[in-house]
């Protein structure tokens, strides 16, 4: 396998952010990471995961869609959208990979939503495997290996080399495209660590987190639960799970008079917040229990039923331990699951 | 501690003095504890959890929770009674459906702060003579308590509780805190110097609404920031100037009846230290108006409800201090 | 600083009807010039000014914002002036606490009576404002005329 030595990491990132646009996860403090645009120096953050999640580069918190000048009865409508370059992200963990397979079945369907496909189809990601998951990390639950990470191009940590591997043509490109940094490797030790990494996964707290109770077929089972009215209880409906996720996807478009004209944007929604589904006759879902079920029964039964199976959840754990009054994903399937 | 406070507990939902308990509620893992509301005492004995990492302020669900029939009981924190004090001055809670157990306060502890020191994978935290022995998937780690406190904690200002019908355990003293000393130090810089380190901060923003959402002394049905017809309905901050006038309304909306209870930091997922514009608007208030705690009694007019013929002049502001 | 001579900036003036929309309007009787960079939006009291209508003034392309009541004691409604004396002082505070220009707020009691004052307190924050340059901190982008 081809491989550089860590020593030389930052000499890749300065060939690729030569070329194009770099994103890595850097410290922005100890403790928190970000993605941030790779400038000369920037080092890789040694935190497990960002504590935003990585859907910001195919799908922004805030997108302009369309302005429009009104100028006495006509209206001009300009589209506004940005000739998108190639950029390429590196370091994205294996659940938040996942997460763009997800998106893609919700952005990527008929009728293609053009801003999110340009994006995408301009984006590389290279994916990193796991070495020290956490113990809010719940990934294999929904079938996810993070030793091998899925994404255009995958590397893997033996602590000292970094090895990659191309999981499709745009990926091949990628290394193709820093092949003279990169020399052959052995990957002995890479194999030792990954055997180690999956006797972590099975000693991990949520390791026998089970989707097998969850599905498409289980809408009449948990609608009515009594158990939702303890779960939001302690709800204080505010956006953090929906923010931080990585497969949320729900969008609000809005029109802002800038005074000289209309600017139309989406920016993110959420099913926790109040006017969320409030239409000219009021808001069907009236108090938190209601959103809150919402936004469970959507990862858990909604989506599985609408995507061949496919659950809106990736168990990258941010929601586990951002919840102000951590409530989350876990702790709902938990409760429901009993009989 | 915390037998002691299932023991009363139950007592008292025993002999009919009270209907319910609202507590914190055992998670999945060491630290993750949720507010929750308790029925009966099999529930108190399983799930009743109270420790190092019960931090959240439980006052603000008793808005919702005296709303409905029967009387409930709180674990009151000092901090916890001044914000409950205030809620009762606006007339939010109906005193006569609380019954308020005052229990030791902090300080408390901030998993993250933990996991900042690159400790990962934990599954337990016990505290040992104020030393921390985490142990987790990766072996046994320690670090001293000092330096895994909350922040709100660490510039604690009372440890006294302000209302209560019953203590367990003893009553503190108002403290002398260094709660104003980062403000000052972001007063004695220049403006460019202030306008870089919030907007550095501001623009983590992320608009989750969690420091509106949390704080007890953010009580509107409607907020204006959800309210369509208000114009400033915008969901995400679009531009860095919705990130400002977003936390400057905030922070202004609770001037005078903010607690300085520290929630809003202690929720906020991208640590910003939003406290510091509360704290603000509470020293300016102090050195303008006269020294004035929201929530240390249920009778005086809060500052902005209430004016002297000889107050200063807003020029004051280009007065003093460093342009 | 290097001040743009071609610069005109937006003043936002908030006055009270009873005072200091009167003093505006006597200024303009008694031929008073002042700067047409100032735009007049009247207010039933000076304490109807809410913190949002100065930050909303700054989004939307102001560059200065100003607010005139009655003098403290003389207000149409007893007591209003009083508490836009607390509050604005602390809007201010705030603003000038996240770095705005302190020069860019400002807030001025003019009587009825007092049409030579208004002009010369718009002519002085007018000129005040110019020195500053264009709000680019408390700005909107999205609102910036291209």
């Amino acid at each position: 396998m081809l491989k550089i030595s860590k020593s030389k990491l930052n000499e890749l990132f300065d060939a690729v952010s030569a070329k194009q646009t770099l994103y890595i996860p850097a410290d922005r403090e100890a403790g928190a990471a970000e993605y941030r645009k790779y400038e000369k120096g920037m080092e890789l953050t040694s935190e497990l995961n960002t504590v935003r999640s990585a859907k910001d580069f195919f799908f922004p918190q805030t997108e302009n869609l369309a302005d429009f000048k009104i100028e006495g009865k006509t209206i001009e409508v300009k589209d506004v959208r940005e000739e998108c370059e190639d950029f390429v992200v590196f370091g994205v963990r294996a659940c938040d990979a996942r997460s763009f397979t997800i998106l893609d079945k919700v952005f990527l369907c008929e009728p293609v939503d053009s801003f999110y496909k340009n994006r995408r189809d301009h984006g590389t990601v290279v994916t990193m495997a796991c070495t020290r998951p956490s113990e809010t990390c719940f990934c294999q639950t929904f079938g996810i290996d993070p030793t091998v990470p899925e994404g255009d191009a995958a590397c893997f940590d033996d602590g000292e080399n970094i090895f990659f591997k191309a999981n499709n043509e745009k990926g091949q490109k990628f290394i193709d495209s820093v092949a003279s940094l990169l020399e052959e490797g052995d990957t002995s030790k890479l194999d030792e660590v990954q055997a180690k990494t999956k006797a972590i996964m099975e000693k991990l707290p949520l390791a026998k987190l089970s989707t097998e109770n969850f599905g498409g077929d289980k809408l009449n089972e948990y609608f009515s639960s009594d158990k939702w009215a303890e779960l939001s209880q302690a709800c204080l409906g505010c956006g953090t799970c929906t923010f931080v996720c990585p497969t949320c996807q729900c969008y609000d478009i809005k029109d802002f008079n800038t005074g000289h004209g209309i600017k139309r944007f989406r920016c993110w929604d959420s099913c926790m917040y109040s006017d969320f589904t409030k239409m000219a006759h009021g808001n069907p879902r009236l108090t938190q229990l209601e959103r809150f079920r919402q936004r469970f029964m959507h990862k858990l039964v909604y989506f599985p039923a609408n995507n061949d199976g496919e659950f809106g959840c990736v168990g990258c754990g941010r929601c586990l331990s951002k919840c102000p009054i951590s409530m989350n994903i876990v702790k709902v399937m938990k409760a429901l699951e009993v009989k | 501690m915390q037998e002691a406070m299932i023991k009363r507990a139950k007592e008292l939902l025993a002999d009919g003095s009270v209907d319910r308990v609202i507590g914190w509620k055992r998670g999945e893992f060491a630290y993750d504890m949720t507010p929750a509301v308790f029925t009966s005492a099999e529930e108190l004995d399983s799930e009743f959890i109270f420790d190092d990492f019960t931090s959240a302020n439980v006052s603000k669900y008793l808005v919702k929770e005296t709303a409905k029939e029967g009387k409930i009981l709180a674990f009151l924190k000092p901090c916890d009674t001044y914000s409950f004090n205030q809620l009762i001055k606006e007339h939010r809670i109906d005193r006569d459906k609380v019954y308020v157990i005052g229990i030791p306060g902090g300080p408390k502890l901030d998993i993250e702060k933990i996991k900042a020191k690159g400790i990962t994978g934990i599954l337990s935290v016990k505290n040992e003579d104020y030393t921390l022995k985490i142990e987790t998937l990766y072996g046994e780690e320690t670090m001293p308590f000092s330096e895994a406190i909350l922040d709100k904690c660490a510039s604690c200002k009372s440890k006294k509780h302000v209302v209560y019908d019953e203590l367990i355990g003893e009553d503190g003293d108002v403290l002398d805190s260094n709660r104003f000393d980062m403000v000052e130090k972001l007063e004695n810089m220049t403006a460019q110097e202030r306008f870089d380190f919030w907007r550095d901060q501001l623009s983590k923003c992320i608009r989750c609404n969690a420091c509106r959402n949390v704080c007890p002394a953010c009580t509107c049905e409607n907020c204006v920031f959800d309210n369509p017809k208000s114009g400033i309905d915008n969901k995400a901050p679009a531009d860095s100037f919705e990130e400002n006038m977003f936390h400057i309304i905030r922070a202004f909306h609770v001037a005078g009846r903010c607690t300085d209870c520290g929630e809003c930091s202690r929720v906020c997922p991208q640590h910003i230290p939003l406290h510091l514009l509360n704290r603000k608007f509470i020293k300016d208030i102090n050195e303008l108006y006269g020294e004035y705690q929201a929530g240390a009694d249920t009778t005086s007019r809060a500052p902005l409800n209430t004016y002297t013929k000889d107050d200063c002049e807003p020029s004051i502001v280009h007065e003093r201090g460093v342009e | 600083m290097q001040v743009n001579e071609n610069f005109e900036p937006v003043i936002v003036a908030f006055c009270c009807n009873w005072c200091s929309y009167a003093g505006a309007d006597l200024s303009g009787t008694n031929r008073l010039n002042y700067p047409s960079n100032v735009k007049i939006i009247r207010v039933p009291c000076s304490c109807r000014v809410n913190p949002m209508f100065i930050l909303r003034a700054f989004q939307k392309g102001a560059d200065g914002v100003i607010i005139c009541g009655c003098h403290p004691g003389d207000c149409h409604y007893t007591s209003g002036n009083y508490f836009t004396r607390r509050r604005i002082t602390l809007l201010y505070s705030m603003l000038d606490f996240l770095g705005i220009e302190r020069n860019r707020t400002r807030l001025e009691w003019v009587s009825a009576a007092e049409g030579a004052k208004f002009a010369a307190t718009m002519e002085q924050f007018t000129a005040d404002v110019k020195a500053l340059g264009p709000n680019r901190r408390l700005e909107d982008l999205r609102c910036r005329k291209q």
